[in-house]
């Protein structure tokens, strides 16, 4: 069968973005023409400012090049603007009168700018500032002439205003507004920025309406006259007063439109052979004129193209980014207020910094940031996610650094940092080798910052920071999305809370079946996805689910943990951190039997045993004797101890005895990811409690319980869940909070990002306060843990060593 | 499964397989059974490094020296997906066909010459 023909009129970037997702999907499943009005493949429009400033040149901007199209198969009309389309014979002519049929057309003919009707608007040297070409132009002018006028105070005048300044002209702005940027900015934001231009030589007329272009005697302006009668001199005037969905093709063939070309939910017009995206759309009334919102489209309008159909738009909160260099401003979401919302403002004019924050109940829903942006991402971040700031509140002016929330507090100040300064202590990223692959990548996710540089790889604890960098680099069309927006990986469009719901509704209980019924991309998935599915397959269908070793990750497979010689190490349970003679006689006589090159005792009092190689971990567990300390699994790990009343002479309860009590209890449970407790008898907290994933503390009237501590990577102090009486009670409120937690956290999600994203108040109403729900949720867990046994005593039974763990010789 | 049938000669050890070095031979390693789908064993021949023996979903066998070109994990501890492996040390994908490191990173394993008959797994194996 010959393929089907895709037509792509437009070759901006939500355009060859959506081409890029299609391929990525569904490879070879159209013959793809696109026709470019420009003479340019697709360029990083957004970085048109930074060229006219000169900071960067069009080869740094270029995001596909032609190679990129013939590599892909695409045929590349470029100079050819599409004058028609005849969508009953589906066909599109160009100027040239090129004909192209199509069973599929893609609209992205982008936006037009608006030129102000008025007298003298077709001079010489009047013009937009909207492409390569207009950015030539003014670069030209700029050379030969003085005086440049910038009609539009936004954020695309203000860039022009400041790119043609730094080439060289004298440059006044014409700004009909109150204040500068009057949909980013509220006006105190507003006026610091006007004060700060000002300062670097741009001058501003405010509430000034232009009346008319004067021309000279060779046709070019040299003057623009305002409403009040005032002359300036202008020879070169640019309009950035705004910009219109240019949906002129769409609206002659016939095609809905109101401001835009009206589009579906799935990225469709009127017409269904007839997708659009990009600029030139009007989705629910919205048009959209930042990058960010296009990228979503995109990737909607590639899923439907590739025939998925499962992909929707909803909609974007936006968030804005100045490209001035040297001056820092954010705004996204419901900056100004309005009903219902209240403001928290930080003002510091002598020091350039003023922030507002608008919060409408307890969630964040605004923001607007002068002079230090650095916060930016974090609070956009927070707007996006809608959860409740309630406890952030005393802290949240003062950033994510304040809130202990990014292991880097002081540094965090990405556009001052240096290039060689190191942002992935893992890795060994340099700030610098981060912005080049940004640049020469042409990268707009974390994600792809991670495949291509390894920063934020590892511990990811830098992930804010990339974050930024990336939001430094590309602005607006940084695609940051937590978690829970963002697919499980490339196999699939669904993000985790969607798949562990399909499992939950539609009874999925093996990987085959779950990828079938999700329709995964692959056939089998990939190493992100298959542990993910595995796990919440059997946390959901306990006993029914089977089981899949070959999707665990090797420790949980072999049941010890690699090391990076491929050796493993191997941990015995000490239940509760005790152990006694006849114990450590065993390991000392298996060190000796095995040539063990390393004995350690480990944070979670227990005794790590390093080098073991793999055919010998039978043996060594059949000599051991000890059940398994699960200290490789996403699993319970270790319950750590103090000696408490039996003898310390503070303790006020057993608490050995209820760490033991609690390790027997949650033995073989697998979970989101590791999960530690501890148990101290007394407030002195020598179990350290306070940073485990449960820490229980004894007080003289009973048990203390808090959740969501954390000692790893970003230290996070434990929040108090509850306090009870017994230790049943104890055995009860703490297996009831960790089944919640691995019905609902996202596979590799410790409780404390857990706990960050559903919030610690769904945790208590769900387990706290409905004594009935608690109960259910502990008798799940035990249902749960009856099909556990020890995962060592299974693999020592006599005979040949299992297929794992043998080598075959030749 | 690839039923490729193999010349005579070529199960003789002695005798080379075509178009590889002269110091290599045909072996059989193991059953195809003895793999687990998805999964991979361990191949160890005297004096040389270790061979990763792998077995895709689509029931085909694949080796590789068990060794990935990034830190030198063990490859055949890794997730097996389509015709890739993932290392466990860094997550490096490794396609098993070409044992080239998927993009965008860099390097490529060794590549040992592996096929299928009547289920059984044959390796040619350096010998000199």
């Amino acid at each position: 069968m010959a393929r089907q023909k895709l037509v792509m009129v437009g070759n901006g970037m939500a355009g060859v973005r959506t081409l890029e997702e299609l391929l990525a999907l569904a490879p070879g499943e159209y013959d793809i023409t696109v026709f470019g009005a420009e003479p340019h493949p697709n360029y990083n429009r957004i970085l048109l400012s930074p060229v006219l400033a000169g900071e960067q040149t069009l080869p740094d901007i270029i995001l596909n090049d032609e190679a990129w199209y013939a590599e892909h198969g695409i045929r590349l009309l470029l100079g050819r603007p599409v004058t028609a389309i005849d969508r009953a014979r589906r066909t599109v002519t160009a100027a040239d009168g090129t004909r192209v049929p199509y069973d599929r057309l893609l609209l992205a003919t982008g936006s037009k700018p608006f030129m102000l009707p008025v007298p003298g608007a077709d001079l010489d040297g009047v013009m937009a500032f909207r492409d390569i070409g207009d950015v030539d132009r003014m670069v030209e002018s700029a050379a030969r002439y003085r005086h440049a006028v910038v009609v539009g105070g936004g954020l695309l005048g203000l860039e022009a205003a400041n790119g043609l300044l730094a080439r060289g002209m004298d440059v006044a702005v014409v700004h009909l507004g109150e204040t500068l940027l009057d949909r980013q900015l509220d006006g105190e934001a507003a006026r610091l920025l006007q004060h700060s231009l000002e300062s670097r030589g741009l001058r501003f007329h405010m509430r000034a309406q232009t009346a008319a272009l004067l021309g000279g005697p060779h046709g070019r302006v040299r003057a623009l006259r305002l409403a009040g009668g005032e002359e300036l001199p202008a020879d070169l005037v640019v309009m950035a007063v705004g910009i219109r969905p240019n949906a002129d093709l769409a609206q002659a063939c016939g095609l809905h439109c109101d401001r835009g070309v009206v589009v579906s939910d799935t990225m469709q017009t009127y017409d269904p052979r007839i997708y659009a995206v990009g600029e030139c759309v009007s989705h629910r009334g919205v048009a959209y004129g930042l990058v960010a919102p296009l990228f979503e489209q995109a990737k909607v309008a590639a899923n439907h193209l590739a025939m998925i159909g499962i992909g929707r738009y909803p909609g974007s909160v936006t968030s804005t980014k100045l490209k001035v260099t040297g001056i820092d401003v954010f705004s996204a979401g419901e900056f100004a207020g309005g009903e219902g919302t209240e403001a928290i403002t930080l003002a510091d004019p002598a020091g350039g910094v003023y922030k507002k924050l608008v919060l409408r109940e307890d969630r964040l829903v605004g923001a607007c940031l002068y002079g230090d942006t650095a916060d930016g991402a974090w609070y956009f971040r927070l707007i996006r996610e809608g959860r409740s700031v309630a406890e952030l509140r005393d802290h949240l002016m003062l950033g994510e650094g304040a809130v202990g929330d990014a292991g880097h507090a002081g540094t965090d100040r990405v556009a001052a940092m240096a290039d060689d300064a190191e942002v992935c202590g893992c890795n060994g990223v340099c700030k610098g080798t981060i912005v080049q692959a940004i640049r020469a990548k042409g990268l707009f996710t974390v994600d792809e910052v991670r495949k291509h540089t390894k920063a934020s790889a590892s511990c990811g604890s830098c992930t804010g920071l990339v974050e930024q960098i990336l939001i430094n680099c590309v602005g607006g069309a940084a695609d940051v999305k937590p978690k829970s927006e963002k697919p499980l990986c490339g196999c699939t469009e669904h993000t985790h809370g969607e798949v562990r719901r399909a499992i939950r509704e539609h009874h999925l209980v093996s990987l085959g079946q779950a990828m079938r019924f999700m329709e995964w991309r692959s056939p089998d998935g990939c190493a992100t996805c298959r542990p993910a599915l595995n796990y919440y397959l059997i946390s959901t269908w306990p006993g029914e689910a089977q089981d899949d070793p070959q999707s665990r990750f090797v420790n949980e497979r072999m049941h010890a943990n690699i090391q990076k010689d491929g050796s493993y190490s191997v941990v015995p349970r000490m239940w509760g951190g005790v152990t006694n003679a006849a114990e450590l006689r065993r390991i000392a006589d298996v060190a000796d039997k095995y040539a063990v090159p390393m004995v350690k005792v480990t944070g979670g009092q227990r005794i790590d045993l390093l080098g073991v190689r793999r055919e010998d971990l039978p043996g060594v567990w059949a000599d051991l004797g000890m059940p398994s300390g699960h200290a490789y699994g996403k699993s319970l790990r270790t319950v750590k101890t103090c000696v408490g009343s039996e003898f310390c002479r503070f303790g006020t309860q057993d608490s050995t005895a209820m760490g033991i009590a609690l390790e027997r209890a949650l033995f073989g449970m697998w979970s989101p990811h590791k999960v530690k407790l501890a148990v101290s008898g007394c407030p002195r907290n020598c179990a350290e409690s306070g940073i485990k994933d449960v820490g229980v503390i004894a007080v003289e009237s009973g048990w203390e319980i808090h959740v969501g501590g954390n000692g790893g990577i970003k230290t996070e102090v434990a929040q108090f869940f509850a306090k009870v009486a017994t230790p049943e009670e104890v055995l009860e409120m703490v297996g009831a909070f960790l089944q919640l937690y691995r019905e609902e956290g996202f596979y590799l999600e410790r409780t404390s990002h857990y706990l960050a994203r559903v919030g610690l108040e769904h945790a208590r109403a769900a387990v706290v306060d409905d004594p009935a729900n608690r109960a259910e949720l502990y008798r799940r867990l035990r249902f749960a843990l009856s099909f556990e046994s020890d995962p060592w005593q299974a693999r020592t039974a006599p005979g040949p060593v299992p297929a794992e763990f043998a080598t075959l010789a030749l | 499964m690839s039923e490729t049938a193999i010349p005579a000669a070529h199960a003789d050890p002695a005798s080379p397989p075509p178009g590889d070095a002269a110091a290599t031979a045909w072996r059989v390693a193991c059953a195809v059974a003895d793999i687990p789908a998805q999964g991979a064993r361990v191949v160890a021949v005297a004096g040389r490094p270790e061979i990763a023996v792998f077995r895709t979903l689509d029931d085909r066998v694949f080796a590789l020296v068990d060794r990935c070109p990034h830190k030198g994990g063990p490859l055949s501890a890794g997730v097996v997906h389509g015709h890739a492996v993932t290392c466990p040390l860094h997550n490096w994908a490794i396609g098993l066909a070409d044992g080239r490191a998927r993009e965008p990173d860099e390097g490529c394993a060794r590549t040992v010459p592996a096929r299928v008959e009547g289920g059984m797994v044959w390796l040619a194996v350096e010998t000199g």
